[in-house]
């Protein structure tokens, strides 16, 4: 019993300004989706956009396209209200560094692209550009206690800059380093009191690569339910990888 | 007598693309051109689509009436469900491109070169930005992002390249040297254009077939390294 303890065997936070008011100045955050809208924890990104927090690093695959390129992206659909990414906080000033796949996509006019409009101005933004599938990996690896790792990809590209390259059965390979992170933010669609999580069909990805990852994971959820509610053989992300569990509004 | 000369729009590339796709295969689509390809499968070939966000055996690219959040692929498109679908997380995704188990990945190209390197990821090189990402994002019309595309052009058993055969202002994107950021070297192994369909061999690029109309000398006029044509050139088939 003693080891139970250790971590409060109820997860679930009253708030979203509760779940993520220890984040503090140059906090690296993994940010949880895919740049769509269905994996979004845009909750959470909202109440982190009311602290008043700075210098953060925010790892995802694309968390700083904005509002705007998201409705874009949605041609037809409605993007719903709650609907929130990196992007306000890379306006405000407060990102130091980025480390993702897609920094920008540009089918919306160049004033409605945070990243580039923030470097017009003079921010200084570092971005750190890595590929989707490494990217993943490299979070994933921190979560199984992993520090790097070889991968086939990118090499003989700009991504193997700098990087030690190996032959493993006359292959190369790059070594690639595990990312630390501070938080991350999970989107999911249940979970239970222990942190047990259950996603939506694609809105998974990189939420469930992210949970675990960093020294505190946040899931922001559309329902929690009893324990035994949610069927052992098909929880998706385990209690172990949750910190904190955070109910969202009804849509 | 001679037929009208007359490139293929994009639907009809992307149906000789799907040609591809035979019964059984694991297909990852990228954006742009190859994405409508899971649209113009006959019923009766049973093709397992993939998508790097987690998903595996979605069916079409979804009305507007059916389109759902929770079922999108990598390219922003809503899809819809199949039975026997599965979802995954990003790094069992990308376990399955980099492990093999995807038999063809289609990807859209802005240059490949006589080698079958592949650059799709950036319109331009770093090299002209002084190396430097943040000066070609403040400057460059076209900011760049990687995506998924330097994993599967180096994870999938099989890379085909779909893509027009000249750029807007008609300059041959089949190349000696890519001269954009290269998404993998050696990778590509057919390219499939609205005017032709090249396969890459170690001897050279190799014509196959063209678009009615058209001859070797058309598209080798439009195509930056010399061209090997194959006894058996004829005109592209649906």
């Amino acid at each position: 019993m003693i080891g139970r303890e250790q971590m409060p065997l109820n997860k679930v936070v009253p708030s979203f300004d509760e779940a993520v008011a220890d984040i503090f100045d140059g906090a690296v955050i993994l940010c949880g989706g895919f740049g769509d809208v269905g994996g979004n924890p845009g909750y959470l990104f909202r109440a982190l956009a009311r602290l008043p927090v700075k210098n953060l690093t925010l790892v995802g695959n694309s968390p700083a396209i904005g509002r705007e390129t998201q409705e874009a992206l949605a041609r037809l659909m409605t993007v719903p209200d709650w609907y929130a990414d990196g992007g306000p906080l890379i306006k405000s000033g407060r990102v130091r560094k980025l480390i993702v796949s897609v920094p920008q996509l540009p089918i919306v006019r160049v004033g409605e692209l945070p990243l580039v409009k923030a470097l017009q101005e003079g921010q200084h933004i570092e971005v750190e550009l890595v590929p989707q599938g490494t990217l993943a990996e490299r979070i994933r690896a921190t979560k199984a206690g992993i520090p790097a790792f070889y991968t086939p990809t990118g090499v003989g590209t700009a991504v193997a800059k700098g990087k030690e390259v190996r032959v493993f059965d006359g292959e190369e390979y790059l070594l690639e380093r595990a990312i630390k992170a501070d938080f991350s933010f999970i989107r999911a669609y249940k979970a239970d009191r222990y942190g047990n999580l259950i996603y939506k069909g694609t809105s998974r990805s990189f939420n469930a690569t992210m949970a675990g990852a960093s020294t505190v994971t946040i899931a922001e959820v559309d329902e929690v339910v009893e324990l035994g509610e949610l069927d052992p053989e098909v929880i998706v992300t385990p209690g172990i990888y949750v910190n904190r569990v955070v109910v969202r509004p009804r849509d | 007598m001679s037929k009208e000369k007359q490139r293929l729009d994009e639907q009809t590339v992307a149906l000789r693309l799907a040609k591809e796709f035979k019964d059984g295969m694991v297909v990852n689509l990228g954006g742009g051109l190859p994405s409508i390809a899971c649209n113009l499968v006959p019923e009766e070939r049973e093709i397992l689509f993939h998508s790097e966000n987690g998903v595996l055996g979605y069916g079409q690219i979804a009305t507007l009436e059916e389109a759902d959040w929770n079922l999108f692929n990598a390219s922003a498109q809503p899809v819809t469900p199949l039975p026997g679908m599965s979802f995954f997380s990003h790094d069992e995704s990308f376990a399955m491109i980099r492990g093999r188990h995807i038999d063809i990945c289609a990807l859209g190209g802005l240059q490949v070169s006589e080698k079958g390197d592949l650059a799709n990821w950036a319109m331009g090189n770093l090299d002209w930005y002084g190396g430097d990402i943040h000066t070609w994002i403040r400057e460059g019309r076209f900011p760049p992002g990687i995506g998924g595309a330097m994993d599967l052009a180096r994870g999938a058993k099989k890379i085909i390249v779909a893509m027009t055969h000249t750029t807007k202002d008609s300059k041959p994107k089949i190349v000696k040297e890519c001269t954009y950021e290269i998404t993998a070297v050696h990778c590509v192994s057919q390219i499939i254009t609205d005017m032709a369909v090249i396969e890459v061999t170690d001897q050279g690029l190799l014509l196959k077939e063209v678009a009615p109309g058209f001859t070797a000398d058309d598209i080798q006029a439009v195509t930056e390294p010399e061209l090997l044509i194959a006894p058996d050139l004829k005109e592209i088939e649906l």
